[in-house]
């Protein structure tokens, strides 16, 4: 049972089992063991963000490919949620459809994109991502009054996701039972389940090939696999899986932005946990994406602390305030990416560097 | 004897070969007419022509590191962006120093001042290039992957460190006031600060061609390029030219960004990942590692960009994009595809 869960790629660490099933338990019970609106806003985001993590690094670690166009998927899947549910109304309905209309047009900008710019080096696609992705986030500003602009869409969800549908009038264990409730769990195991997917799809003989691909694209090529058609169909997967985690955000927040979804910074986010958890390791992003997200909301506040603290030195208080948070993680990015490259995932599992 | 010499035939390339040869060099006259025609206005057509060319030369300074960098040693660097933020606000500072010179309304004071914020600007970037070579990039070398994750963190790093220098607002950067205004040419209002800024590229671009194409180092770069290999077994320490070139390289990259600042007149740390997306377009279309290649590819974007501010504001960097695609259908490798002899 576990195995055909886990497609047989077990943590393969001890420390790291107990860390990925305590993070899978925090999350299965977060409403309870941590009562109050932003743990589980911050449990939701750890949820989305975990698929979408997973989803990037099915490029990055499995495949090697950099592409700075992951947001741009993200967005559209969160877009099309987003419209759907603003101009058919709160229904499941829309919500299906935004999904599924989110999910075929990030489908179809993968491949043109993919087959567009896969053929030459890893280095043409980055950049060639990058200039796509800014020009969407541009456009999508721009283009007002279809997608609300730089003030983005507010839209209602059906009731039966909003705190005020109370299927249970009695509290359990101390929570209200509330349609927000319902919406955590729904995305909750949503996300579970698009992260077994991605487990599946890099343990089957197509992921095994990823790998060959990106260790040695010439050698896959003289086996007899062609590398550009498994660089595309990676991108397109990837693509897909982001647009669905953006539509699980759009859910989530009611809101969707450029802000939330199409910036640079979110791309930044995104690499920053890949590469922090472990590329090439789903589990990686599991474990990137959650310090990452806990850092973003609870770090601040103890750097913030150590700010008050180190009042008197002044440089240093400058460079722990707690806006500087990024700058640290910066230099944890670097440092990871020389010393271990497998991230903490890897170092874990005992491979070092 | 000579009667009945054969005279040598020389073979000549026919005119239609000899214009597609030419055809990626004619691309922005033939880009400056269909914008007349599309604009139909000559004052309107003028006046956003100059600043096509002065934001498109601005574009080329700034890329031009880039391209060279690659070609030389196979390193792209995605922190280049942050060179030009700190480029700007280096600028930033030193005009603010010499607040006397820029508030006079002497043009010689004026210039002086910037010549001196360029100046520094261009210091402290080549020395945060050495320091970035070193450091960043050196570890990485032949490791793609890495060295784009690599150069994204120092990117994200410089960043950083500018919000702890000069703080997480954007920063208004005063022209100095003899180059504030514009001046009317044959109808058209033509800012005087783009003049200049033309003005600059060109002899940047001028004087570069010269060092490549007609010094001893130049020569040696042109060689590395080509064959790296081989210009290390003849004896030449390619790291060390390597070394050079990335500083050179930052040097510009931080000159750009005081002009890009002035040309704004609004600096944040940002403005350096922002124009990198144009910088990335420039170099893909001129084709990674050519520097005429470059150059024409800066100045198409610079048009086009212009142009379709004035006539369809919402698709301006839509349209680069669209430019970017075309060419890449007609020559996958840029407009100047750099051989490499491997």
């Amino acid at each position: 049972m576990l195995k055909t869960l886990l497609s047989g790629d077990y943590p393969r660490s001890r420390v790291l089992s107990l860390v990925v099933l305590a993070i899978g338990i925090s999350l299965l019970l977060a409403p309870f063991l941590y009562p109050g609106t932003k743990s589980l806003d911050t449990a939701a985001k750890i949820a989305i963000f975990v698929v979408l993590v997973a989803s990037y690094d099915l490029l990055l670690g499995y495949t090697g490919i950099v592409s700075f166009a992951h947001t741009m998927f993200f967005g559209i899947g969160a877009y099309g949620t987003a419209l759907t549910l603003s101009s058919m109304g709160p229904s499941f309905t829309a919500i299906l459809l935004g999904m599924l209309a989110g999910a075929i047009v990030a489908a179809v900008f993968a491949l043109a994109i993919g087959l567009f710019s896969l053929r030459v080096k890893a280095i043409f696609f980055a950049m060639v991502t990058l200039a796509i992705a800014s020009a969407f986030a541009v456009l999508v500003s721009q283009l007002s009054g279809f997608t609300g602009g730089e003030d983005g869409l507010t839209y209602r969800i059906p009731r039966e996701l909003t705190p005020g549908f109370r299927p249970i009038k009695e509290k359990l264990f101390g929570t209200a039972i509330n349609g927000r409730l319902i919406a955590y769990y729904l995305i909750f195991f949503l996300s579970a389940f698009l992260f077994l997917v991605m487990l599946r799809i890099v343990n089957s003989p197509f992921g095994r090939t990823l790998q060959a691909v990106r260790d040695n694209g010439f050698r896959a090529e003289a086996i007899g696999y062609r590398a550009v058609l498994y660089r595309t169909t990676a991108t397109v997967l990837s693509a897909v899986m982001a647009a669905l985690s953006g539509s699980l955000l759009a859910i989530w927040l009611r809101y969707t932005g450029p802000a939330t979804t199409l910036s640079m910074e979110i791309m930044v986010d995104i690499l920053l946990m890949v590469v922090i958890g472990g590329m090439g390791t789903m589990y990686g992003a599991v474990i990137g994406a959650t310090i990452f997200i806990l850092a973003q909301t609870y770090l601040q506040d103890v750097m913030g602390v150590a700010e008050k603290a180190t009042e008197a030195l002044p440089l240093i208080s400058v460079l722990v305030a707690p806006e500087r948070w990024l700058l640290w993680l910066g230099v944890l990015f670097i440092l990871s990416v020389y010393f271990f490259p497998a991230g903490i995932v890897g170092r874990l599992r005992g491979q070092g560097g | 004897m000579s009667d009945t010499a054969i005279r040598p035939r020389i073979e000549q390339a026919g005119l239609a070969d000899r214009l597609t040869a030419a055809l990626p060099i004619l691309l922005v006259p033939m880009l400056a007419l269909l914008g007349f025609a599309a604009i139909g206005d000559a004052t309107t057509w003028l006046t956003l022509t100059v600043a096509g060319l002065a934001m498109g030369l601005m574009i080329f300074v700034m890329a031009s590191g880039l391209t060279v960098v690659f070609g030389l040693m196979d390193v792209i660097n995605f922190g280049h962006g942050a060179f030009v933020s700190v480029g700007a606000f280096v600028g930033f500072t030193a005009l603010a120093w010499m607040g006397g010179w820029t508030a006079s309304p002497s043009v010689v004071l004026n210039l002086a001042a910037v010549f001196l914020a360029i100046c520094a600007a261009a210091l402290v970037t080549g020395a945060m290039g050495y320091a970035f070579e070193r450091v960043i990039v050196m570890p990485v070398y032949g490791h793609h992957l890495k060295q784009i994750l690599v150069t994204m963190g120092g990117l994200i790093v410089t960043q950083q460190l500018i919000h702890v220098i000069w703080g997480p607002d954007a920063i208004h950067l005063a022209r100095p006031e003899t180059l504030r205004g514009s001046v009317i040419v044959a109808g058209a209002a033509i800012e005087k600060y783009r003049i200049m800024a033309v003005g600059i590229g060109l002899a940047l671009f001028l004087a570069m061609r010269y060092v490549l194409r007609s010094t001893r180092i130049g020569l040696l770069v042109r060689a590395g390029v080509e064959n790296g290999e081989m210009v290390e077994a003849l004896g030449y320490r390619i790291k060390r030219l390597f070394l050079m070139v990335f500083i050179a390289g930052s040097a510009l990259a931080g000159l750009g960004g005081v002009m890009w600042g002035l040309y704004q007149e609004t600096i944040t740390a940002h403005m350096g990942s922002e124009i990198l997306v144009l910088v990335f377009i420039v170099v893909i279309i001129g084709g990674l590692g050519s520097v005429e290649g470059c150059f024409i590819g800066a100045l198409l974007v610079g048009l086009l960009s212009n142009y379709t501010a004035f006539l369809a504001p919402k698709i301006a960097l839509v349209s680069t994009i669209g430019l970017m695609v075309v060419i890449l259908m007609w020559r996958p490798q840029g407009l100047f595809p750099v051989v490499k002899a491997k």
